[in-house]
């Protein structure tokens, strides 16, 4: 056999996960996510709807300016804002976050500058925010490390005493790889105060998720000892109350949680990618049924927490934040050529001193040849 | 002042560097209860608690990527692979991670780790139990090499590596690990020449014999051989084989005009390779022969009957010797 056998319906099925918002914006009642939101507060709904308008905005940006050459390559990230922005906003402002690449919502609640969007993926630097101020971990490519990074921060959060967490976001397809089971072995162990948000979008560039898993993702973490849910990645409250549900047993020394987020990514893996070749149209428009921002906005209009006015400001400030990040995308100067050589060790290293040197000396012979000229 | 073995050194090298430190904690596989299988964390688990002495699952890259998460957090985490030919499955934690973050936040982020391996062969273990692995790191920039040859080295080294706020892979030759020296563990590191500095171990003006690890032994073995015929031998211990201190190497090439490289470790793309190619960019004219190899052969490490043929001894040094000096292979050592 070539290919996987069929796999169990449990696995794929998208509507067996806990939501509060159905896909038509309708409240329903979950008795796990419910305690979790009490009486929300307008400001918080309004802020969720706008980040995650914002987060598509800023993310139809980034593809345009990878298709005008302004960017090498971009992972897009429509139709996962419920479960970026709905996670990141259940977080305190001290909670350590290890992204990986397709995180721009996460990156956006945690209060980027525009040009912290796209530094990295305009190849200016590795890093495109300032890790410090974001307390957010550089966007992880090696898929699945940062699980085992997050649970070692973690495990320093412990022996710091310190009312904080970690957490690790990771797509679909990280659940395959061994870092993560060891993640999860790590944080069970030692009860780390850490938060898995798995992001199954479905697709790990071209294989399904049932190429990656025989069972539910939400299913596997038990097996380690570590509680999971299963929620609708589409709903940005039902993230926010699974957060707010991990971090709290987090933070109450009963360790690690995995969160399994039921959603979609409704564009290619990145700009380098063609997902007509491996995945049909109709399934890609039974998703924009599901669409997070519109099943949003369908109930705050109908709580009187948004109207066309309101929608309108919001569409205004994203484009206002789109064009920031325009600008400082076309307008970025790249560094001066030597400084490729600077900071690798943090410690005077006699042998790339001496290459730096070897290397300015030639750079400056051009310069020379420029002021003959 | 006291006599100790490489290992008791070792031991004492972390205690020191843990109470000097709140921040350097252990993480490794049977590291605590049982004192490590080579018995180098004995007693710290005693001393230092579970918090500081962790006792992990077996898994190489868990242990590594932990501690990654751990040096974030502003820990200094000192990690135990148990032996070298266990460290493959850390590697990617290593090469993309630990070497890299660094450079990959522009200093936003160090990654104070010592990554203490055991290593290299001549104890008749088992398979995957004797490898050396040092070129793979000594490629992978963002990390420091490290290699001790004697229980002093060991002990002040390792105190450095620790200190360091860059990555540091630590060599610990396990042959040696039962070998006795004169260690002051009241020494002021501040009095230490840093651990990027080579030491010569043995004065010549013939040869230049550049080596580290437990191959330093060999080399002034093979150097006390060599006087006999009347070739003076110069020995190079290197201790940090990324970076090489090139100033003490190229200035005993210029003096003795021959240069050999020994290591256990095979030859093809081996740090013997880098080492004659920048002695031939920086001592061409000064070079009365073609420097010359001594390593283990390009063959993954045989069983342990047969670990004789393959790492380098005094008579392939000595064979070397005489190629360098232009003359027939008179030169013997220990009786085969």
């Amino acid at each position: 056999m070539l290919t996987p056998a069929a796999v169990p319906d449990l696995a794929l099925s998208v509507d067996d996960a806990a939501r509060v918002l159905t896909p038509e914006g309708e409240r329903i009642p979950d008795p796990t996510l419910d305690p979790w939101l009490g009486s929300l507060d307008p400001g918080l709904l309004r802020a969720l709807y706008r980040d995650m308008v914002l987060t598509r905005r800023v993310d139809a940006e980034g593809f345009a300016l990878q298709r005008q050459g302004q960017l090498g390559l971009w992972p897009p990230c429509r139709g996962q804002e419920a479960v970026q922005i709905g996670t990141t906003h259940a977080l305190a402002a001290a909670d350590m976050i290890f992204p990986s690449y397709r995180e721009t919502g996460v990156v956006l609640a945690r209060g980027a500058r525009p040009d912290e969007f796209v530094m990295a993926w305009r190849g200016e630097a590795h890093t495109a925010y300032d890790i410090q101020r974001l307390r957010m971990a550089p966007m992880q490519v090696i898929i699945g490390a940062h699980a085992l990074h997050a649970t070692g921060y973690a495990m320093g959060i412990q022996r710091d005493g310190a009312d904080e967490i970690a957490v690790a976001y990771f797509g679909d397809g990280a659940t395959s790889q061994g870092d993560v089971s060891e993640a999860l072995v790590f944080s069970a162990s030692y009860q780390a105060p850490v938060v898995f948000v798995c992001s199954n979008n479905q697709w790990a560039i071209s294989e399904p998720v049932d190429v990656q898993s025989r069972v539910p993702l939400a299913a596997r973490a038990p097996g380690f000892g570590i509680p999971s849910m299963r929620v609708d990645g589409n709903d940005v409250l039902a993230c926010y109350a699974a957060m707010r549900w991990a971090r709290e047993r987090a933070r109450r020394g009963e360790g690690p949680t995995f969160l399994e987020a039921v959603t979609y990514r409704m564009g290619p893996h990145t700009t380098a990618d063609d997902p007509t070749r491996y995945r049909d149209a109709a399934e890609v428009e039974r998703w924009q049924r599901r669409d997070p921002i519109t099943r949003f906005e369908t109930y705050l209009r109908a709580q009187g927490l948004l109207d066309d006015d309101a929608v309108a400001e919001v569409a205004a400030a994203a484009d206002t934040l789109a064009a920031a990040v325009r600008a400082a995308c076309v307008g970025a100067q790249t560094r001066p050529g030597v400084e490729v050589l600077d900071d690798v060790y943090a410690e005077p290293h006699t042998g790339l001193a001496e290459e730096r040197r070897e290397y300015a000396e030639y750079l400056a012979g051009f310069a020379e040849t420029e002021e003959r000229a | 002042m006291s006599t100790m073995t490489l290992a008791r050194a070792v031991n004492a090298s972390l205690r020191s560097a843990m109470m000097d430190d709140p921040r350097v904690l252990l993480l490794g596989e049977d590291i605590g209860k049982l004192g490590g299988v080579f018995r180098v964390t004995d007693g710290l688990l005693d001393q230092f608690g579970a918090a500081r002495v962790i006792d992990t699952p077996l898994a190489e890259s868990g242990i590594m990527g932990t501690a990654v998460g751990l040096a974030y957090r502003g820990y200094r985490p000192v990690v135990e692979i148990q032996f070298d030919g266990f460290v493959y499955p850390a590697f990617d934690q290593i090469v993309c991670q630990v070497a890299k973050l660094y450079y990959r936040t522009r200093g936003a982020v160090r990654m104070p780790l010592t990554i203490r391996i055991p290593w290299g062969g001549g104890i008749g273990a088992a398979e995957h139990h004797s490898e050396s692995p040092e070129a793979y790191f000594v490629h992978t920039a963002g990390l420091r090499v490290i290699a001790a040859s004697d229980p002093r080295e060991a002990y002040v080294l390792l105190r450095q590596a620790i200190a360091s706020d860059d990555p540091v892979v630590f060599f610990e030759p396990k042959r040696l690990y039962h070998s006795k020296g004169e260690v002051d563990t009241d020494l002021d590191l501040a009095d230490e020449p840093p651990m990027g500095l080579a030491r010569v171990v043995r004065d010549g003006t013939d040869v230049t014999l550049v080596t580290y690890g437990a191959q330093v032994a060999i080399a002034l073995d093979a150097a006390v051989a060599a006087e006999d015929e009347g070739v003076s031998i110069e020995v190079i211990d290197l201790r940090s084989i990324s970076p090489v201190d090139y100033r003490t190497v190229t200035a005993s090439v210029r003096k003795t005009g021959r240069a050999i490289v020994t290591h256990e470790a095979a030859r093809e793309a081996g740090v013997g390779a880098e080492i004659v190619a920048s002695i031939a960019e920086r001592c061409f004219e000064y070079l009365e022969a073609a420097p010359q190899r001594v390593t283990g052969h390009d063959i993954p490490y045989p069983p342990a009957k047969l670990e004789g043929h393959h790492l380098p001894d005094l008579d392939r040094i000595l064979a070397a010797v005489d190629r360098v000096m232009d003359r027939p292979h008179t030169l013997a050592g220990a009786a085969q």
